[in-house]
């Protein structure tokens, strides 16, 4: 025991380290916090679209040459994310088949530009990094870490003050609609955010694993909890503390992060799940 | 000036006409009941009017300085998800939403208002229960207190009393009576209850193969009316 906070005191000097755990931790917030719609809505999977989708636009940066490819793969994520959220209503191609065909549209182009141009000579390590996520969340740079924290501030400032109007659309959206709420706007509003999480996650734990990061806290939150504003609180709570867990984990026992805070995930919903059973059966 | 007037309107979906031709208008403190068979186009006419629906030709005009959130709402069914995590109380204070505009939260009025109407409805001993977890007509009650809540000149109400029993009926009638009588709250609602719409009701729309729309006292003797309501009563005896 002593010897791992002897390596953990002995990492936290280290600056690397000490960004990584912020922007960590700043992600699994954000995207805790609209997971719970996102499951309600039945966009579990949008996550994904998404996040291939920054992949696509990212291979298509690299091949620009584009030196700071946020700029073009941010704008592109959030058109596609309102793309995706708008189908869902109109439903002339059902949400989960738009989702499908735009993720593998985009990884598919994606792979075959990066292998059309890329000067880089380790490509699939390229290629894995970018889906399963990588060191790089070791290797942030400080404006990165402060583009990050910017970026969540707004993030959680938006769903803060949106907080109520998220409950109304998604709870009924017709009656949303038909007593004053412009549920249209409200929609357009948590698919841009959405695309800004999944652009940030991207670092933590690539594009494969976004999902996971969205979905589970949520679906753990939701075994034992029962009002939305318990389900969002929870959520967001063990979101954070995975992540911490995660990212210590993976720093000791030097295995990858994404990976390592997903299983934390996937450990917390075994539990809930558990407990959820137990308050069941003794509630009844 | 009418607080909602249609003219020529023609319901249907994917221009697949189901009713055409719908004239009539509504005054403040109106209360019109919508009959007609099953799948004549009721919920559609109601959807429509919400502007949830959009017409295939007519144009629907309100007036008297109506406004979209204004107005509440009972839908027929509400597609819940399944597993979705709502406490009564979060529901029923969703209603005051529409007043809130950009506000990010509701005002302790807004909270009264909320609580008003669960007392009203019976469910105050419910507040925290999860919705998901409550009988049929619990949560027909859930939704009827949001829908009072958002109601402050007009309001729709599609099958109020489906699924309540014969006490929750009759307290709710005098409810809706109440909101009309004494806040000159216009009131449209859609039953199959028809006694109790002749009984209320200031106006009546029948859908059907003949549409008619007038007062009660014209509709009685009017011709879908006199079967509608004969039939009815054979029904009874
Ligand atoms: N989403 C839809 N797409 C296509 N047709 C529809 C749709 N919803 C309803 N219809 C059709 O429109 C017609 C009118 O439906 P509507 O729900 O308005 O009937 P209603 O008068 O409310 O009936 P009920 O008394 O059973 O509630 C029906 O024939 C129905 O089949
Ligand atoms: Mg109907």
């Amino acid at each position: 025991m002593n010897e791992i906070i002897n390596k953990l005191s002995f990492y936290m000097e280290h600056s690397f380290v000490r960004y990584a755990l912020i922007v960590g931790v700043l992600i699994a917030l954000c995207s805790s916090l609209l997971g719970v719609t996102l499951v309600l809505k039945r966009f579990s999977f949008i996550g994904d679209g998404l996040s291939h989708t920054a992949f696509g636009a990212m291979a298509v940066a690299s091949v620009l040459n584009l030196t700071n490819d946020m700029l073009f793969v941010l704008p592109a994520t959030v058109i596609c994310a309102v793309l995706l959220l708008r189908t869902g209503n109109n439903t002339k191609i059902k949400g989960d088949a738009a989702i499908a065909m735009i993720s593998v549209g985009s990884l598919a182009i994606g792979y075959l530009l990066m292998n059309l141009f890329s000067t880089s000579a380790n490509l699939s390590g390229d290629v894995c990094s970018t889906l399963f996520g990588s060191a790089s969340i070791l290797t942030l740079t400080k404006a990165e870490v402060w583009l990050c924290i910017i970026l969540s501030i707004i993030v959680v400032l938006a769903f803060l003050f949106f907080y109520n109007k998220i409950f109304a659309v998604t709870f009924d959206e017709n009656f949303a609609k038909a007593s004053g709420t412009k549920a249209g706007l409200y929609n357009l509003l948590i698919a841009i955010i959405i695309a800004v999480i999944i652009v940030l996650a991207m670092n933590l734990v690539g594009s494969l694993l976004i999902s996971a990061l969205i979905i589970f806290p949520a679906l753990s939150a939701m075994r034992i909890f029962r009002s939305f504003k318990s389900v969002t609180i929870c959520s967001a709570l063990l979101s954070v503390s995975c992540a911490l867990l995660g990212i210590l984990i993976s720093i000791i026992y030097s295995t990858p992060v994404g990976s390592t805070i997903v299983a934390v995930d996937i450990g917390a919903f075994a539990l809930f799940s558990v407990i959820g059973i137990i308050v069941q059966k003794t509630g009844n | 000036m009418p607080q909602l007037e249609c003219r020529n309107l023609s319901l249907g979906y994917d221009s697949k006409v189901i009713v055409s031709n719908l004239n009539f208008s509504i005054n403040k403190g109106d209360y019109l009941c919508i009959v007609g068979e099953n799948g004549s186009g009721k919920t559609t006419l109601m959807k429509t009017l919400l502007n949830l629906h959009s017409p295939i030709s007519g144009n629907i005009i309100t007036g008297d300085g109506l406004k979209s959130n204004e107005i509440g709402y009972l839908p027929q069914q509400t597609i819940v998800q399944k597993d979705f995590p709502a406490s009564v109380k979060e529901i029923v204070l969703s209603g005051c939403q529409g007043r809130c505009g950009l506000r990010p939260f509701y005002k302790r009025e807004e909270k009264n208002i909320a609580r008003e109407n669960m007392k009203r409805m019976g469910i105050d001993n419910l507040s925290s229960r999860c919705y998901r977890e409550l009988s049929g007509g619990q949560q027909q009650r859930v939704l009827l207190a949001r829908a009072l809540c958002a109601t402050r000149k007009l309001l729709l109400l599609d099958e109020p009393v489906s699924g309540l029993d014969p006490k929750a009926t009759s307290e709710m009638y005098d409810i809706i009576e109440e909101l009309n009588s004494q806040d000159k709250i216009t009131i449209i609602m859609i039953s199959h209850d028809i006694s109790a719409a002749v009984k209320y009701a200031s106006h009546i729309l029948h859908i059907g193969d003949e549409i008619f729309f007038g007062t009660k006292k014209d509709y009685l003797k009017s011709n879908p009316g006199g079967q509608f309501t004969s039939n009815e009563r054979r029904n009874e005896k």
